[in-house]
């Protein structure tokens, strides 16, 4: 180990080594930005609110713009006179109503599923599994999320169509509609529950729930007072992902549900092959509607910061 | 608490039952892609590996794999640049909107996908009057994104403190020594894991990429959705399916690899 130590000719403080005499007197511009707080701030923020404001806000801004507008019927040219028959067409027509409650029936369906499977998946890998155990449970959690959506939704399909697997196990197949739409979804969506679930289950302390069981307190008891108040913003961040993702999705729908339209697929319908994005537009300010209700409802439980 | 042997064994038995059945579809797909039949029906009728054979020399999936690689990546880098900026802006200081910054950070990801799919769409072509292209999918990619980047960096930012960056300055480092010296490497892991997590994001992405590609640029996505349900085609995508699966495991394995490193610091 002699030969490793610094020999005094190391430490001694030599002019290409010693960072000393640069220290206190850094560069002007580096002076500028420590004295300037306002100057560091909007040298960090300009950049991405720039393509946030730029590419995000004002295509949403534009979006509610077009639905305001109309397609001229004989010409398929938009029509840029401002007009709300868009949406009396969404309240009077009663297709869009039922589409409406049917997405969001589903939307709350499948999160209803979700979390209810993710709570005790997660309980267990959180604080009953060995770490070990753990770090497995939560790779098995892990791969189906990293395994492409569209391979998850076409094995769906293979599995629930009849001749498929489920037929053939003797569950018998539920054909295409809803009930496959909810189960394609509930599954693809499931570890985006499970692991914010997890998450905030992991800090809560062991030792908070060993003193409430030494004070006397049942294991139900436990659960519902100390547990599950902690993990409510975990809940509500899960909870999030599904509703918007299961509302957003056109895809698993066309592929595995038939002719039972989410909002989604009508959007992707008026947008494209129906030439009508102003109407297309305006269906797309339902769900928007939705999740900004919802997401200020939620804001106070502080689940924002655990997406 | 004092669970009961038996309601931990009714978790443990939930949890692997849960978990065991969330492979069955994905074993599923892997028998499929050795099937003869077309039919894709169960049980399979045998072992073949032509549909590999063919998949091995399918131009379309090579150049869409490669689109998508190049989206991810340039997707993945402006992510990280921005959601680094974005998370030290937010976490650092306090300055007058600040929740509103928050807020439009995630309105890309908690708004449904279709949202921001045509909101994009209509943006690109009715207000900038860009041609939709590989471009336009990499701008909606970074823009869902950044939200990733932002978390992780904003996490590890919060339980890093100030304590080491004031030392750093209090010692007469400049603003910019101190970051590339300080806090950068701090950083490392949360960059790698945001990183790790958008470019899985990315490169898995459908229902916005269908409303933000141009003609000329498939990514494997698109290109498995427009040959699903061609019968010659059908058994090729099982294959590049699980092709898929099989390479979803390196990421996951690094992240894991990743975190344990991060514990072993602590």
């Amino acid at each position: 180990m002699s030969a490793a130590s610094p020999s005094p000719s190391d430490i001694r403080p030599g002019p290409a080594t010693d960072p000393a005499p640069r220290g206190p007197v850094a560069r002007p511009g580096s002076r500028l930005l420590h004295r300037m707080v306002w100057l560091r701030l909007s040298l960090l923020l300009s950049a991405p609110l720039a393509w946030m404001l730029l590419v995000y806000v004002v295509a949403l801004a534009a979006l509610l713009i077009t639905s305001l507008w109309s397609v001229d019927s004989l010409t398929s040219e938009i029509d840029r006179t401002w007009t709300f028959d868009n949406f009396r067409t969404l309240l009077d027509n009663e297709v869009y109503r039922t589409v409406t409650l049917r997405t969001l029936g589903v939307a709350i369906a499948v999160t209803v599923i979700d979390v209810a499977i993710a709570l005790p998946i997660a309980f267990y890998m959180a604080k009953i599994a060995s770490p070990r155990v753990r770090r497995m449970l939560v790779v098995a959690v892990l791969t189906p999320l990293w395994a492409s959506y569209l391979v998850k939704v076409f094995s769906w399909r293979v599995v629930l169509s009849e001749g498929g697997l489920a037929d053939w196990t003797g569950f018998g197949s539920p054909g295409y509609g809803l009930t496959a739409v909810i189960i394609t979804q509930a599954y693809i969506w499931l570890p985006y529950v499970i692991l914010p679930i997890f998450a905030s289950l992991e800090r809560v302390p062991d030792s908070l729930l060993e003193a409430a069981g030494d004070l006397g307190a049942p294991s139900g008891l436990v659960l519902r007072s100390i547990v599950f108040p902690l993990l409510v913003p975990g809940i509500v961040a899960g909870a999030i992902f599904s509703f918007s993702l299961t509302m957003g999705d056109y895809i698993t729908v066309n592929i595995v549900g038939g002719a039972n339209q989410m909002l989604g697929n009508l959007v992707y319908i008026n947008a494209g092959a129906a030439n009508n994005l102003p109407l297309a537009a305006a269906i797309a300010m339902i769900p928007i509607v939705v999740m900004l209700v919802l997401l200020t409802a939620i804001r106070r439980t502080g689940a924002l910061d655990n997406l | 608490m004092t669970l009961s042997p038996l309601s931990r064994r009714v978790l443990a038995g939930l949890t692997f039952g849960v978990l065991a059945l969330i492979y069955v579809p994905l074993l599923v797909v892997v028998a499929n892609s050795v099937n003869p039949s077309q039919s894709m029906t169960w049980p399979p009728d045998g072992v073949t590996f032509e549909w590999w054979r063919r998949a091995a020399h399918s131009n379309g999936a090579r150049e869409a794999l490669v689109t998508s690689l190049q989206v991810a990546v340039i997707a993945t880098a402006l992510a990280l640049l921005l959601g680094t900026l974005l998370a030290l802006a937010l976490q650092r200081y306090s300055f007058f909107g600040k929740n509103a910054v928050n807020l439009l950070v995630i309105l890309p990801i908690a708004l449904p996908g279709v949202v921001t799919g045509i909101a994009l769409n209509n943006g690109f072509k009715g207000i900038m009057g860009v041609d939709l292209s590989l471009w336009t999918i990499v701008v909606a990619h970074a823009t869902f994104c950044i939200v990733t980047v932002f978390n992780n960096v904003q996490a590890r930012l919060r339980r890093m403190g100030t304590s080491l960056e004031e030392a750093s300055a209090d010692l007469g480092a400049g603003v910019l020594t101190t970051f590339r010296l300080v806090t950068l490497p701090q950083l490392r892991s949360a960059l790698l894991a945001g990183g790790m997590l958008a470019f899985a994001l990315s490169f898995d992405e459908i229902i916005v990429t269908t409303f933000t590609a141009g003609q000329g640029a498939t990514t494997l996505p698109i290109w498995i959705l427009n040959n699903m349900f061609r019968p010659n085609q059908a058994p090729v995508v099982n294959v590049v399916a699980v092709v898929l699966i099989v390479f979803s495991i390196i990421p996951v394995w690094l992240a894991q690899r990743l975190s344990s490193d991060v514990e072993g610091v602590r």
